[in-house]
């Protein structure tokens, strides 16, 4: 009994500790928006609002969270709802191969996501005139995040009972509806999963957005954090920690909402 | 999923109605749009530029030029990202009429077939335009590749030593302070170093600083040593001079007079601005930007209230007096953005009557109003220079003095290959090592060793 | 066991993958071969070989191989996919799982929370986020230890950004194996305990045999990850000296830095083989064990 006491507690302070790890670099975040000097460190600030009334004035700034909530959430709708009517086929049926083939595609998005890619996807947008479109975005970015999704959605859509949808199927319930209105509920809380990693994946984006858009009236927040900067590189600290804070609020306003009403996990309810 | 298919619909309609007013096409049949991309942005990098285009250049033209409508497209990113933004653009034959392109990259552009000589763009309007009297032909280079010019320039800079006039008072150092020779710089250093000054030098070395190494370590320096990068078609490899500069570094960076960690840190060069403005560094060399941008009283990243009283700058001095390039006895580097027209513009006799439009006496003085800045023009400069004595410094004292870098693809991998050489030094190794390194590097980018000198 | 429940048939399976696959194709599969046939040529972005590229067959790769710059890049992106991804991530992540397991209220709230905001952050923010905590002058970090002027990205930079991906990625595994622990009848548990085995010996011999699976999809999906995580670039830039140029990095100094598209789109297939190698050694581990055990495959 003393050991499992002892084992608690040295669980509740390595618990402790890691709280403390993750919690640490985030305090810029909290500090650095409301300093009047900001600086490339973590201090007690000179409180001030005025960071807040300079980011507002920005021409861009606003418009570019919203920019980002286009092309996140739409990228984060269709991969979603591509992912899970793959996946859930994937999984309930048998396909030769399907296994090798779901890797290879994990595999080649790793080739698409990177620098090298850049020539072929921009020419690849620009023949299917998808040049400064928020839709070509959302492709592109759809088309590296899309594999890994149904990696994902398809171990998670193996692990639900099947038992519902046979009886379901035996009250004479079509595919559609019973993907609706028993599968669906039951992989909420993955989808919801998901949907926050698609869209915190696009959120952070910036190459793919940047030479794919022309009019800045379009682009992301990561774009424009980007031209924060003065002529010859240096960051203005106050505009860019003030605009991170704005910057990150939507997503984590986001995932509070998802971990509130669908639980942020990667299982559903019910257990085989 | 109901929540997220708002946002897909609003993204469809959003396209749908944005797509209909898009850049390209002229909608009616006399309209004609004109697109200008710069790397500028309001409220971001390079702000005045994207207001002035926005605020003077836009509606001026558009007065003169009923039925043409002109729209700016900004960008304010990385160079090197604009740089390849601007590329992918040119090489599908879109992008915009009037496109900002830094000096140095016109010789790759040129070659990729990704811009065209101003005249077969531009018509015989360009060989008669007013202004070419007013660029000094040096000023003139940055834009032109194989005898061509492919863009106009739009100003210039100049390198020189920063330094403080207070430190330099405090260690016994006379004030005005023009070293003559290599020497000077390191005595000066000493007695900084003496009257407990952190940092008595900063010369940019190194790969975090990127192309800062290059353009105010190690080519102002190579010049100063009597050699250039690129001359006679060959590239100079671990040549006396080249020698010479990394025995320079290797000086600096292990007699204590210079900070090598700063050198490695990602964020180096602002920190050294950061520094310098915090009485910290006592010789920093940089361009008058240094002076215009990041220690400038009220808008500067680093501001110093004092600068006007307290920040000195002198020309950076030959290793040995008239031991510089063209046997001079003292050496700088410059460099400078320029436009061209896209070769694949709808209207190209309009969009040089555009460009010819932004370089215009009134338009370059509009560009500066309220920032001092060396243009391109002649004319102009003399009218606006003198009320910023540092600038005027560098337009009469150092642009006769000046060299620019060689515009040719291969020139960025030599440049990093520099900063490579630069950077062994600061991590303790010997000269002759980073030289031969360097030597080795250099053949096998530039197509061997025919192509080298030393 | 995935006797088509649903009686999908294969015909409405197939129309169920199909939009995904469109997409794929479109948007991945053709890029992808498309930059694999670049790395076959001496394609740059602008220069005289932007004009006109020529095929050079495996030169690039060859280049490549024998770079050491390159090998050196390599052998640090194991070191960071090891340590950060494999030993970081999914050990950090598997013991959050399991401790936080048995536990409800506010501390297990926190601590889900603060390892997922690190997770879903913008990368920018998080690349300013460590800068304020690692900075050598007056970083959180030395203001803590009193330790002023130690530059932990230049003196570790390899060891900095190990720690910074464990801080960036540990969510995705802690959810995974958050999942997979449910799995684990408690009685199976209890018995153990009564039977007095440790803990060592409960996760050996109870749990691990029932998230076998869970660990593999984990480390192929964060070792994948991890291979290809850029966000270093905003911390170290691959400095001091390239000691902390993991491939990615590599990659785009090279691809857009250097303008040398046809190696960086070489490097960029190697980096797939290596994945490839990663991923097969995990399934040599992982299920074949599981067939031996006279489990039916997954």
């Amino acid at each position: 009994m003393i050991r499992h006491t002892i084992g608690r507690l040295a669980a509740t302070v390595f618990i402790a500790v890691v709280l403390a790890f993750f919690t640490l670099p985030m305090l810029w975040l909290a500090s650095a928006p409301f300093d009047a000097t900001p600086a490339i460190t973590t201090s007690i600030p000179e409180f001030t609002l005025r960071n807040f009334a300079a980011i507002l004035d920005n021409p861009y700034a606003l418009g570019s969270i919203r920019n980002s909530l286009i092309q996140g959430g739409g990228a984060a709708a269709l991969v979603v709802v591509l992912a899970a009517l793959a996946a859930y086929a994937l999984s309930r049926v048998r396909i030769p191969g399907r296994d090798v083939l779901l890797y290879v595609l994990l595999l080649l998005s790793s080739v698409v996501t990177g620098t090298a890619a850049m020539v072929p996807i921009f020419e690849l947008a620009t023949r299917l005139d998808l040049i400064d479109t928020h839709l070509g975005v959302i492709l592109v970015v759809s088309g590296g995040l899309l594999p890994a999704a149904i990696f994902i959605l398809k171990d998670f859509m193996d692990e639900t009972p099947t038992t519902y949808e046979e009886s379901a199927r035996v009250f004479g319930a079509s595919s559609l509806q019973i993907l609706r209105h028993i599968v669906i509920p039951l992989v909420r809380p993955g989808l919801a999963t998901i949907a926050v990693w698609a869209l915190a994946s696009v959120w952070g984006g910036f190459l793919f957005q940047f030479i794919l858009l022309r009019d800045p009236d379009k682009a992301p927040g990561s774009v424009i954090l980007y031209t924060l900067y003065t002529e010859g590189g240096s960051p203005r600290l106050d505009l860019i920690s003030t605009f991170s804070l704005l910057y990150s609020l939507p997503v984590v306003a986001m995932y509070l909402f998802v971990s509130q009403r669908y639980g942020f996990r990667f299982h559903g309810g019910i257990k085989r | 999923m109901r929540l997220p298919s708002r946002p897909a619909v609003i993204a469809v309609l959003t396209i749908l109605a944005l797509s209909s007013c898009g850049s390209g096409a002229p909608t009616g049949g006399e309209d004609v749009t004109l697109v200008i991309a710069a790397n500028s942005i309001s409220g971001g990098k390079n702000s005045e530029s994207a207001d002035w285009i926005k605020r003077w250049v836009i509606p001026g033209f558009e007065q003169a030029h009923q039925n043409v409508k002109v729209l700016f497209q900004p960008s304010g990113v990385d160079d090197e990202q604009y740089k390849t933004k601007i590329a992918l653009d040119l090489k599908s034959k879109a992008g915009a009429d009037v496109i900002d392109l830094d000096g140095i990259w016109v010789g790759e552009f040129a070659q990729a077939g990704y811009i065209k000589p101003l005249t077969d763009v531009g018509g015989p309007a360009v060989d008669s335009w007013e202004g070419w009297s007013q660029i000094p032909q040096a000023v003139q280079g940055l834009g032109i590749f194989d005898g061509k010019k492919y863009g106009l320039p739009q100003g210039t800079d100049g390198r020189v030593l920063f330094y403080n006039k207070t430190l330099f008072k405090k260690a016994g150092l006379p004030d005005p302070w023009q070293p003559t020779r290599w020497e000077d710089i390191f005595a000066a250093g000493a007695r900084l170093k003496a009257a407990g000054v952190p940092t008595p030098i900063q010369i940019n070395a190194g790969t975090a600083m990127g192309e800062a190494t290059t353009m105010q370590g190690v080519l102002p320096l190579l010049a100063a040593a009597g050699s250039e990068i690129y001359t006679d078609g060959k590239w100079t490899g671990a040549s006396p001079a080249m020698k010479d500069v990394l025995g320079f570094y290797q000086r600096l960076y292990t007699s204590g007079l210079s900070d090598p960690k700063l050198q490695q840190e990602a964020k180096g060069r602002d920190k050294s601005f950061a520094q310098f403005a915090a009485g910290k560094i006592g010789i920093l060399a940089e361009s008058d930007y240094f002076w215009r941008s990041v220690i400038e009283p009220k808008a500067g990243v680093a501001p110093m209230a004092d600068r006007d009283s307290a920040v000195g700058f002198a020309k950076i001095p030959a290793k040995n007096p008239g031991g510089a390039i063209r046997g001079q006895d003292f050496a700088s580097m410059s460099g400078g953005a320029v436009r061209v027209l896209n070769p694949f513009s709808k209207n190209p006799k309009l969009a040089w009557e555009l460009l010819a439009f932004m370089h215009s006496a009134a338009a370059t003085k509009s560009q500066l109003a309220g920032q001092a800045r060396i243009s391109s023009r002649s004319d102009v400069n003399g009218e606006v220079l003198h009320a910023d004595p540092m600038l005027e410094y560098v337009a009469d004292e150092v642009l006769p003095i000046t060299a620019y870098r060689p515009g040719l693809a291969v020139y960025p991998q030599v440049s990093v290959a520099l900063q490579e050489a630069t950077a062994a030094i600061v991590s303790g190794k010997s000269a002759d090592e980073a030289a031969a390194a360097y030597q080795a590097k250099l053949e096998g980018l530039v197509g061997g060793a025919d192509h080298v000198a030393r | 066991m995935n006797t088509d429940a649903a009686g999908l048939g294969r015909a409405r399976a197939a129309g169920f993958v199909l939009p995904a696959l469109v997409l794929i194709g479109v948007f991945l599969v053709f890029p992808a071969l498309w930059t694999i046939y670049l790395g076959l040529t001496d394609y740059r972005l602008t220069g005289l070989a932007a004009a006109d590229p020529q095929v050079v067959g495996l030169g690039n790769y060859t280049r490549a191989l024998t770079d050491p710059r390159f090998l050196s890049s390599l052998w640090l992106t194991v070191v960071y996919v090891g340590g950060s991804a494999i030993l970081g991530q999914a050990g950090l992540g598997f013991t959050l799982a399991w401790l936080l397991r048995t536990r409800a209220g506010p501390l297990r709230r926190a601590v889900e929370g603060v390892v997922l905001l690190s997770w879903i952050l913008p990368s920018t923010v998080v690349g300013f986020l460590w800068f304020a905590l690692l900075d050598r002058d007056d970083g959180t970090l030395n203001a803590l230890l009193h330790t002023p002027g130690l530059g932990w990205l230049l003196d570790y930079p390899l060891l900095s950004i190990v720690v910074f991906n464990v801080w960036r990625g540990t969510a995705f595994s802690m959810m995974l194996y958050a999942a997979a622990l449910e799995n684990v009848p408690p009685s199976h548990l209890e018995t153990a305990r009564l039977a007095g085995a440790s803990v060592p010996q409960q996760l050996r011999d109870v749990v691990f045999p029932l998230i076998r699976r869970h660990v593999l999809t984990n480390l192929l999906l964060i070792s994948l990850w991890t291979f290809n995580d850029f966000t270093p670039f905003v911390l170290t830039g691959g400095g001091p000296e390239g000691r902390s140029e993991i491939l990615p990095v590599y990659v785009y100094n090279i691809a857009l830095k250097g303008g040398e598209l046809g190696v960086g789109a070489a490097v960029s297939f190697l980096i797939l083989l290596i994945n490839l190698v990663f991923a097969l050694a995990y399934l040599r581990l992982l299920r074949g064990r599981r067939r031996a055990a006279g489990r039916p495959p997954a």
